[in-house]
């Protein structure tokens, strides 16, 4: 329970200094930093396979993507006035409805409690036998959404084809 | 207490010196190699045959003046020799260097820990250290280190996704993720997986070439076009940091190679019994040996061996080493089912 409360502090803190940072290359090395404090939670709770995912996807793969772009573009300028309103607008809409998500998520978990799921519900073995058992319609729709996301990237960057 | 605390720690104390100290000697070892291959002396005034060298650039690296760059971003500039450091010695967590023996009448395991998913683990902190190298380069804020830098990512991201489609196909052959299960099932099917995944040892071979930034594939530091790559602007410790993990990433590739193909701590052919002489020799012995053997092919290698170019590099990577990768998963997955 202490690991619990220690990582989720930890998280919490990296993510307030991902949206404080005032260089982006710093937000984004939170971020990375955020990440793997949520690798340990998922490792505390004895998901390893979950935990080595959440760092190759999300903290090997993504944000170095992320670092690549913001390295390459390098935009100096500042927003100014009218767009900083919108931005603030739209950001606190997201910010509300995200809200209103996990406070729905967490009324729903405390009136109809999902059955837990198994002993040890992070190893490879009883997680790949789910994936590709129960869950085999979804996992293929999403991979076919990797691939129309993928093609689409292609096009979009290619001139002519 | 004892065997939960006490024991755990002392493992992690050994492995990390062996490899710090591994790592000076492999400098000393790469020059003597290379001088040899150049029909040189190479080293010969520190010690006899000049085997205390590794101790003089030590010395000479820690009280060497280490300057930061006025732009330089100074903390990322700091953080970015550590991140580099880090994953390549925590990798060593899960390499199994021998089969559980007893020491002072106690059962000991000769790795620190068997997880579950010991290669996933390996690929994930692999992939954390592409970030020293980026950041080096921005930190740096100085125009080679940071081609460099992106030239580097670039280069290890290509060819983390061949190496680790090889992966893939050895834990299709092992049917483990754990990295003792897959010593373990070499010695079950009696044979190292070399033979088996004789493609799949070549991709991994040439992936981790490149994923150390190792000659041909040394485009990061290629001195001619980028004075020098992403440590350009590093001194003093801070650049034997990145020093140290280019090695201890040498070592990481040999000792996982080890494991997964050459049959870890196994005597070689463990099938056949006219050479059960050999299983005199100790299983750590044997896992030292082979990897031993890796590292001296990545010296010849590198003394042998021209520089690719850049376009080369990626082309080999994304059109001949990727699609190859593939094929070897499918291929073996088809012929696990049907065989």
């Amino acid at each position: 329970m202490i690991t619990f409360y220690l990582l989720g502090a930890l998280i919490l803190g990296f993510a307030l200094l991902v949206v404080t940072a005032r260089s982006t290359v710093h937000g984004i090395l939170f971020l990375v930093a955020d990440f793997l404090a949520v690798a340990l939670l998922y490792a505390a709770m004895n998901s390893m396979f979950v935990a080595a995912i959440q760092v190759l996807v999300y903290a090997g793969g993504i944000v170095v993507l992320y670092l690549f772009v913001v390295m390459l573009v390098n935009q100096k300028r500042v927003a100014h006035g009218e767009a900083v309103r919108r931005r603030n607008l739209i950001g606190s809409a997201l910010a509300v409805a995200l809200l209103a998500e996990i406070g729905a998520l967490a009324l729903h978990q405390t009136i109809r409690p999902v059955a837990t799921p198994g002993a040890s519900p992070g190893l490879v073995e009883p997680v790949a036998l789910a994936l590709f058992s129960d869950y085999i319609i979804p996992f293929e729709v999403a991979s076919m959404l990797l691939l129309v996301a993928m093609v689409g990237a292609i096009i979009l960057a290619r001139r002519e084809l | 207490m004892i065997a939960s605390v006490v024991i755990p720690l002392l493992k992690i104390l050994v492995v990390l010196n062996a490899v710090l100290v591994g790592v000076t000697f492999m400098v000393l070892l790469e020059r003597k190699v290379i001088a040899w291959t150049q029909a040189r002396l190479g080293p010969m005034r520190v010690g006899p045959y000049g085997v205390l060298q590794p101790v003089a650039d030590v010395v000479k690296l820690m009280i060497k003046e280490d300057i930061t760059p006025a732009k330089a971003d100074p903390w990322v500039f700091t953080l970015a020799p550590f991140v580099a450091l880090v994953p390549a010695l925590i990798v060593f967590a899960v390499i199994p260097f021998g089969p559980e023996v007893s020491i002072l009448g106690r059962p000991v395991t000769l790795y620190i820990t068997d997880l579950n998913v010991g290669l996933l683990y390996i690929v994930s902190v692999a992939s954390i250290g592409v970030y020293g190298i980026i950041l080096a380069g921005w930190a740096s804020n100085s125009k080679f280190p940071l081609l460099a830098g992106l030239r580097a990512s670039a280069q290890l991201i290509s060819y983390e996704v061949a190496v680790t489609m090889t992966l893939v196909s050895m834990i299709v052959s092992a049917g483990t993720l754990s990295m003792v299960g897959i010593v373990e099932a070499q010695q079950a099917q009696g044979v190292w997986y070399a033979f088996v995944q004789p493609l799949a040892f070549f991709i991994f071979f040439v992936g981790g070439l490149a994923e150390t930034n190792r000659a041909p594939f040394d485009m990061p530091e290629a001195e001619q076009e980028l004075t020098g790559g992403f440590h350009t602007e590093y001194s003093g410790m801070r650049f034997a940091l990145f020093f140290l993990a280019e090695y201890a990433n040498m070592i990481v590739v040999s000792s996982v190679a080890t494991t997964l193909f050459l049959g870890g701590w196994l005597r070689p052919f463990p099938n056949v019994a006219a050479l059960a002489f050999l299983g005199i020799v100790p299983g750590w012995m044997w896992f030292l040996a082979k990897t031993f053997v890796f590292l001296y092919i990545f010296l010849w290698v590198r003394a042998t061996l021209p520089r690719y170019r850049y376009d080369q590099l990626m082309r080999i990577g994304w059109k001949v080493l990727i699609p190859l990768a593939i094929a070897n998963v499918v291929v073996s997955a088809v012929l696990k089912v049907w065989l």
